[in-house]
């Protein structure tokens, strides 16, 4: 086969071939590097110090747990704002709406997601944090809470057009079946084409949490970025200092080689491996639930 | 159809090797410079310093139309850093070099030169509605660390104390960890406590104090505007409570102010030498109290 290519076709197999590879090369090659920069960490920090509860890097605290706390609770604030907003959306657009609405829905939505982040760290500082402080009664409105409704908006975005896809792909027979059979609109949304989409829909939300907890920006300016260990439900209303906010704000700062620099390359490292578990569970469910369907096909 | 590793090699080959090309082409703006016509200084460092690093270096281009000055900010370390690696020919601190940075520099076979070049006052800025108008050092110091938690314990009304500082990038919050937190002693560990909200710009303080009446702060006098409320300090209890000015720091009766600094990378030469010698002129340093710093030459024998 190979010798009746022409040789345009030789090369262009071979680009696209190259492109394919180049992916899984770039993220071992991100992945290797993390490990040589931040695996020294594990040999220059003693344990108690690296799993400790107070960052101040420049004194040698290098307690990275409030780090952690702090990316979970925006990430979990921002994934209860982002799936009820972003499936809502998604099944409006795609079950409910006339279709001259979705026409204008689609692009705005995907608009909002071209929003630079920064913009709606700015907005959050000036706008949102200055209104849940007198709404809420708290000391300051620099908080978890106001990271977690911004980067919520964020993922919004995300979790809509991915869900609506899988939605949209459901087979129109499925839903004249449920109604054939009596279903209200809602029965069939609810009991029908959601779960005949819930791979997408699954993906979708695991997207969207991927993109709430490697947001760095907005966190960085809303946030308050102080390393308090959050312990309780109550932490979403204090401030709290995210993985990706210390990075950004201190990289710039350490010398290339010391032991803060590994720190927060370490810290890049443990955030690398959450985004992978993420992923990883999320394409092991909707293999799973694939391989079910297959089996209840044949 | 098996040979792609081959191409794939020399792919990633091609990336790495431009890139460390183009790495070492950066190295030295000053072998750079005296290539073109025109003279060129990059200058870069603290945050406190760059609009008047701006201002300087406007007015010195103005002057000397043959002399291009760059001016960015990044914090004291980040100029000192770029310094040492030679992409900068004069580095802002607001802070005296440490130590170990010296040693770094003189590993790489710089020898850094210091210049004072103003002087500064950190104000401690509080919402102009906040009853309380005078701290000692001791109760700012308290108030940092964790040990003060409500307005009402200093004097103020029953409001939780919102503390505020700088990141720890900034030179600012290091004097201040020393001067104020740890009262100025070597042997002193206190630290800030971990609610502190540390905030990327002083911008970010500015706002939150405007709009917050429960928070404290601290910035250069130079960035605090006219609607916050300035605190008088005392150096101990009991002591004369003195409000930052331009006065009060020269004489050194205001207890939080610094020497501000300019690093070289060994003695200053040629255009350089001239630029840091105007910087010590009257012309240059009224510019330093126009825009709220100390001028240097005013207590210089």
């Amino acid at each position: 086969m190979e010798s009746q290519l022409t040789w345009q076709e030789f090369i262009v197999t071979r680009v696209i071939k190259a492109s394919g590879y180049s992916a899984i090369v770039f993220v071992a090659l991100i992945f290797y590097f993390l490990l040589r920069e931040g695996l020294p960490t594990l040999a220059e920090v003693p344990f108690g110090n690296l799993f400790s509860t107070r960052w101040y890097p420049i004194e040698e605290y290098y307690g990275i747990l409030p780090l952690i706390s702090g990316s979970l609770v925006v990430t979990f604030g921002a994934a209860l704002v982002a799936v009820p907003f972003g499936l809502g959306t998604a099944i409006f657009i795609s079950e409910i709406a006339p279709r001259w609405l979705r026409e204008i829905l689609k692009p705005l939505v995907e608009l909002l997601g071209g929003l630079p982040s920064v913009v709606l760290g700015f907005l959050g500082i000036l706008v949102l944090s200055p209104y849940l402080r007198v709404l809420l009664d708290l000391p300051t409105g620099l908080t978890a809470l106001a990271g977690s409704l911004l980067l919520g908006g964020i993922a919004v975005p995300t979790v809509v057009s991915v869900a609506e896809d899988a939605l949209d792909s459901v087979p129109r027979s499925y839903r004249e079946g449920a109604w054939a059979l009596g279903a209200t609109k809602w029965q069939t949304i609810w009991r029908v084409t959601l779960p005949a989409a819930r791979s997408g829909v699954l993906t979708a939300v695991m997207l969207g949490v991927g993109r709430a907890i490697g947001e760095t920006m907005t966190v960085m300016m809303v946030t308050g970025n102080a390393p308090v260990l959050a312990t309780k439900l109550s932490s979403i209303f204090s401030p709290v200092r995210t993985m990706t906010a210390t990075i950004a704000a201190e990289m710039g700062e350490v010398a290339n080689g010391s032991v803060h620099y590994h720190t927060l390359f370490f810290i890049g490292m443990v955030l690398f491996l959450i985004s992978l578990a993420v992923n990883i569970t999320a394409s092991a469910v909707v293999f799973r639930q694939q391989k079910r369907s297959e089996r209840v096909l044949s | 159809m098996k040979q792609t590793p081959l191409h794939l090699l020399l792919l990633i080959f091609l990336l790495t090797s431009g890139c460390a090309g183009s790495a070492r082409a950066q190295n030295s703006p000053a072998s750079l410079a005296s290539e073109s016509a025109s003279a060129y200084i990059e200058n870069k460092g603290s945050d406190t310093i760059v609009n008047l690093a701006l201002a300087w270096a406007e007015r010195y281009q103005d002057e000397h139309p043959d002399v291009r000055i760059s001016v960015t900010g990044g914090g004291s370390g980040t100029g000192i850093a770029a310094l040492m690696n030679g992409t900068v020919d004069l580095a802002n601190a607001s802070r005296r070099i440490k130590t170990e940075e010296i040693e770094t520099a003189r590993a790489k076979g710089i020898e850094p030169v210091e210049h004072i070049i103003a002087r500064d006052a950190i104000a401690v800025i509080v919402h102009p509605d906040n009853p309380v108008s005078q701290l000692t050092l001791q109760q700012i110091s308290d108030i940092y660390s964790g040990k003060i938690n409500r307005w009402s314990e200093v004097g103020g009304e029953d409001r939780p104390i919102v503390r505020l500082s700088r990141e720890t990038n900034s030179g600012t919050h290091v004097y201040f960890l020393e001067t104020v937190l740890r009262l100025g002693q070597k042997d002193n560990k206190t630290l800030f406590s971990t609610d502190t909200l540390l905030l990327p710009s002083s911008e970010g303080i500015i706002h939150e104090i405007r709009h917050n009446p429960n928070a404290i702060g601290y910035d250069g006098l130079g960035y605090v505007p006219k609607d916050l409320k300035v605190l008088a300090v005392a150096k101990e209890p009991g002591g004369k409570y003195i409000l930052p000015m331009i006065s009060t720091a020269n004489d050194k009766s205001y207890p939080i102010a610094r020497d501000l600094y300019m690093y070289t990378a060994g003695e200053a030469n040629g255009v350089l030498k001239d630029y840091i010698d105007w910087i010590l002129s009257d012309e240059a340093q009224e510019i330093v109290s126009e825009l709220g710093f100390v001028p240097i030459v005013k207590y210089n024998p």
